[in-house]
């Protein structure tokens, strides 16, 4: 009996390194002083009430957001470890396998689990609050999809500590992830972290456009959208088109694991190349997912802190609908080297560098919008010039990769890997900070601490070039990606060592935010008129943080920059805001559903990583019974009498002076 | 809002914005059906590609059995009817006609579930076809097994339907409920008529 137990325990938990066995006992020790904080300060109700079932954007946007920060913290230590194993030769410092893992987790967590919620979190505070509304279209599914997310990341996460963690690469083809060759409970782990949160991605694409469809203020026309918005939308539309494809491709690679079916096996007449197809098809698009929200980032605040209206407005959302377009013909450029041949390759090359021509309009679009305008060098704006020159050199060495004849020189080698991580980190990363910072004051109502912000950004920013451009060069020496250690005769030591120091620069960078946030809550910069920035956007016309039903009153729009127009048409008449009549507000009510529901999934996710049915079956049950629960209720909203709306606003007004 | 104006109070205000609510939601399943599309897209793309590949396992001409996929086949559409003639019954008011069609296409769905269910039970214990044979069966139960999963939820949800129509009637509410429903099932038919076509028909031919 002992025995078995003792069997079972080392199957069930990693085993064997000193750095894992570290973040076992971590994870351990802070999940108890966790708990006994929230038991201490008798906060889980206020926990249960305030956000766990919460159905406000606003609130559900901070939660995605704090879970994307510390997932950044847990990808960044993947990659320092991973640095550290690379920065001299014949390293030690990893086990070959731990390696492997590492470097999948890393890739997995930072798009999937760091970029998307990032982005989500964004969509969640800025959109409605941009349009005019007073939520988004469905706040359950809205609060759905975030526990989706968070109970998937979740079981990709414990694969860490339990079970082990997946090794095929961030993407895992097969035959590699297939039972023959990952027979552990790795790629389940991957594969059914990836569902279930990628089924509450698709739900927030649908949640968006139908948000941005019919939910904008009355005169806001589609063409006098904000940019960010229409950002949204863009990427919302290759939400849809995409991620149904992934939930396919992993539920076969699954039924393969799981039923012995033969869609990419080796044998049994199944096919890889399907695989690779099928995951590229979603992948491709994905990256524009992630990046083109950074576009909107990016134009409301070039133009905010230069004092003038965008440069090119229809041009820019041209362009953006035709990358998400272009973005679904592009995926074959992952496999140049595969053999689909020189047409179909020549094909894919050019619809890839025709990407570039929208992209380029655009940045010519920022830059003439900083012309003659009254720049302002705010944290925001930082990251906002710094992502210019850096994007558009990410960008040219994207198109020499996308030559089809030359992408068989530089394929899967650093070259490769300095390219995406230029544009995701000189676009995503870049942009999404730099949308943090700008939106930081409308979700808590402080400002973020400008010197420690600009500390931040120069460690970040040198960090960055140090450990990313000595890339360039290995890539064209022959250091392949994946690479676990070299030998000293290769000569790849010296740069490997410089990028080395580039990586644990951006750390500190990261340290500085940490610090930037931690002193900014200590000593408030308060946002006193919910408006620091002078904004041209709705979203800076009501105060900081935004009331639970956003606008007392809906405005009526007629411009792009709608609260401009709104500024310079009270200063120029000398008359304030116009004397406003409250009406009782239709909210929605709080819901535990989401939360529960997903809790199942993950429990059936879990059930399905070690072929448990008897966990699986009962937590499926789960879901099903939530699901009708929620088709049974109809008393899901109610009223905010005007009374307590005009007391709510004169208590903001108050807190003003 | 013209609409309103022409009501007063609180009440108007209360019927406009549920109206609005209700076609909201709508319109998101329209696009909830448009992901489904590409789901079944992706699901025929490896169908279609892989559909040769059967390892020496039964191929599609030994496995269809025309006249029992036919049956299933015709007992689909005409569930899609019936579904038609419950909203026409909304339409008209008559929650009697309306709970009484809906009935009837749970009954029809549930046969046609219970065919393929059978037509596969067949394959895999007298022809040895199980999902692990060859890519094309893995291919064929996967395509065809998503469709009948989609309709066995739909069933589910269409009798939980018919408990709050009894409950409540026929009101904004349960009326986009039905609506959606109604898009729901279509969808499911329309999906099934390529199936029958790219799987079974030119399976055979």
């Amino acid at each position: 009996m002992l025995d078995k137990i003792k069997q079972f325990a080392s199957e069930f938990f990693v085993t064997g390194d000193p750095l894992i066995l570290g973040a076992q006992v971590s994870i351990g020790l802070s999940m108890v002083a966790m708990i006994f904080v929230l038991t201490y300060f008798r906060k889980w109700g206020w926990l249960w009430k305030e956000w766990l079932t919460s159905v406000d954007h606003k609130r559900i946007g901070i939660m995605y957001i704090i879970c994307s920060i510390m997932m950044l913290f847990r990808g960044g230590v993947d990659a320092l470890l991973m640095r550290l194993q690379l920065a001299m030769p014949n390293s030690e410092f990893l086990q070959a396998d731990h390696y492997n893992q590492i470097f999948t987790t890393h890739g997995v967590i930072m798009i999937l689990f760091m970029a998307m919620p990032l982005m989500f979190g964004l969509f969640n505070i800025v959109v409605p609050l941009q349009i005019g509304a007073r939520d988004v279209a469905y706040p359950f599914l809205n609060s759905l999809s975030f526990w989706m997310f968070f109970w998937g990341a979740m079981l990709f996460n414990v694969s860490f500590v339990i079970g082990g963690s997946p090794d095929a690469g961030w993407l895992s083809y097969p035959p590699l992830s297939e039972l023959s060759h990952s027979p552990g409970v790795g790629q389940n782990f991957y594969i059914w972290g990836i569902q279930i949160s990628g089924i509450g991605s698709l739900a927030t694409g649908i949640n968006f456009i139908v948000t941005i469809l019919k939910m904008r203020a009355p005169g806001m026309k589609l063409m006098k959208m904000p940019m960010f918005t229409w950002s949204v939308f863009s990427s919302c539309i290759m939400i849809i088109f995409a991620f149904p494809i992934l939930t396919v491709t992993l539920a076969l690679l699954f039924l393969d694991r799981f039923l012995g079916a033969h869609f990419f096996t080796l044998d049994g007449g199944g096919n890889p190349m399907m695989y690779i197809n099928l995951i590229w098809m979603w992948g491709h698009p994905e990256v524009y997912i992630v990046v083109v929200p950074a576009f909107g980032i990016f134009s409301e605040i070039v133009s905010t802190f230069s004092k003038k209206k965008l440069f090119g407005y229809k041009s820019m959302v041209f362009a953006m609908l035709i990358i998400s377009l272009l973005s679904f013909f592009t995926w074959a450029h992952h496999f140049f080297t595969m053999g689909s041949g020189a047409n179909v390759n020549a094909f894919f090359a050019i619809s890839t560098m025709l990407i570039a021509i929208p992209t380029g309009a655009k940045v010519f679009n920022w830059l003439f919008t900083m012309y003659r305008g009254k720049i302002r060098f705010t944290t925001p704006m930082m990251w906002t010039v710094a992502f210019i020159p850096c994007f558009v050199i990410g960008g040219m060495t994207g198109v020499l990769l996308s030559v089809a004849p030359a992408d068989f020189q530089f394929h899967n080698s650093y070259f490769l890997i300095a390219h995406f991580h230029q544009v995701l980190i000189g676009g995503v990363a870049f942009g999404y900070f730099a949308g943090l910072y700008y939106w930081w004051p409308k979700m808590f109502g402080f400002k973020l601490n400008e010197h420690l912000g600009k500390w931040a950004f120069w460690l970040w920013n040198i960090g960055f070039y140090v450990c990313f451009m000595p890339q360039y060069f290995l890539g064209l020496d022959g250091m392949t990606r994946r690479t676990y250690t070299y030998d000293f005769d290769m000569g790849w030591g010296p740069l490997n060592l410089v990028s080395t120091v580039g990586g644990f620069l951006m750390g500190v960078g990261f340290i500085f935010q940490v610090w930037q946030i931690a002193h900014s809550i200590k000593f408030r910069e308060a946002d006193v008129n919910g408006d620091p920035w002078e904004g041209r956007t709705l979203e800076w016309s009501i105060p900081s943080p935004a009331p639970i039903y956003n606008f007392a009153v809906l405005p009526q729009v007629s411009e792009a920059d709608a609260w401009w127009e709104e500024k310079e048409k009270r200063a120029a008449s000398g008359k304030s805001a116009a004397p406003i009549v409250y009406e009782p507000i239709h909210m929605p009510k709080n819901s535990a559903i989401p939360f529960i529901i997903s809790t199942f999934w993950f429990f059936a996710g879990f059930g399905f990583v070690w072929g448990w049915m008897w966990l699986t079956i009962p937590a499926l049950i789960g879901v099903g019974i939530c699901m009708i629960a929620r088709s049974f209720s109809y008393d899901t909203d109610y009223y905010i009498p005007a009374d307590e709306v005009k007391r709510t606003e004169a208590a903001l007004k108050g807190a003003k002076l | 809002m013209a609409h309103a104006a022409a009501h007063s109070g609180e009440h108007a205000h209360d019927h406009d914005h549920e109206h609005d609510h209700e076609s909201l939601k709508t319109f998101g399943f329209w696009i909830f059906l448009i992901t489904d599309v590409i789901l079944f897209g992706s699901l025929f793309a490896t169908y279609i590609v892989l559909h040769q590949n059967t390892n020496g396992g039964p191929t599609p001409e030994e496995l269809f059995k025309m006249p029992g996929i036919i049956a299933e086949t015709f007992i689909l559409l005409t569930s899609s009817f019936t579904s038609g003639l419950a909203v026409l019954g909304m339409n008209k008011g008559n929650l009697k006609q309306l709970i009484g069609w809906l009935a009837v296409t749970v009954v029809l769905g549930a046969s046609f579930v219970g065919l393929e269910l059978s037509e596969f039970i067949t394959m895999v214990n007298h022809e040895g076809a199980t999902i692990s044979t060859s890519a094309f069966l893995s291919a064929f139960f996967t395509l065809v097994g998503t469709h009948g999963l989609h309709v066995s939820v739909g069933l589910i949800w269409m009798i939980g339907l018919i408990f709050q129509l009894r409950r409540r009637g026929i009101t904004a509410v349960t009326k986009r409920k039905v609506a959606v429903i109604s898009l729901y099932w279509h969808f499911l038919d329309v999906v099934w008529i390529f199936v029958f076509t790219i799987v079974y028909l030119m399976g055979v031919m």
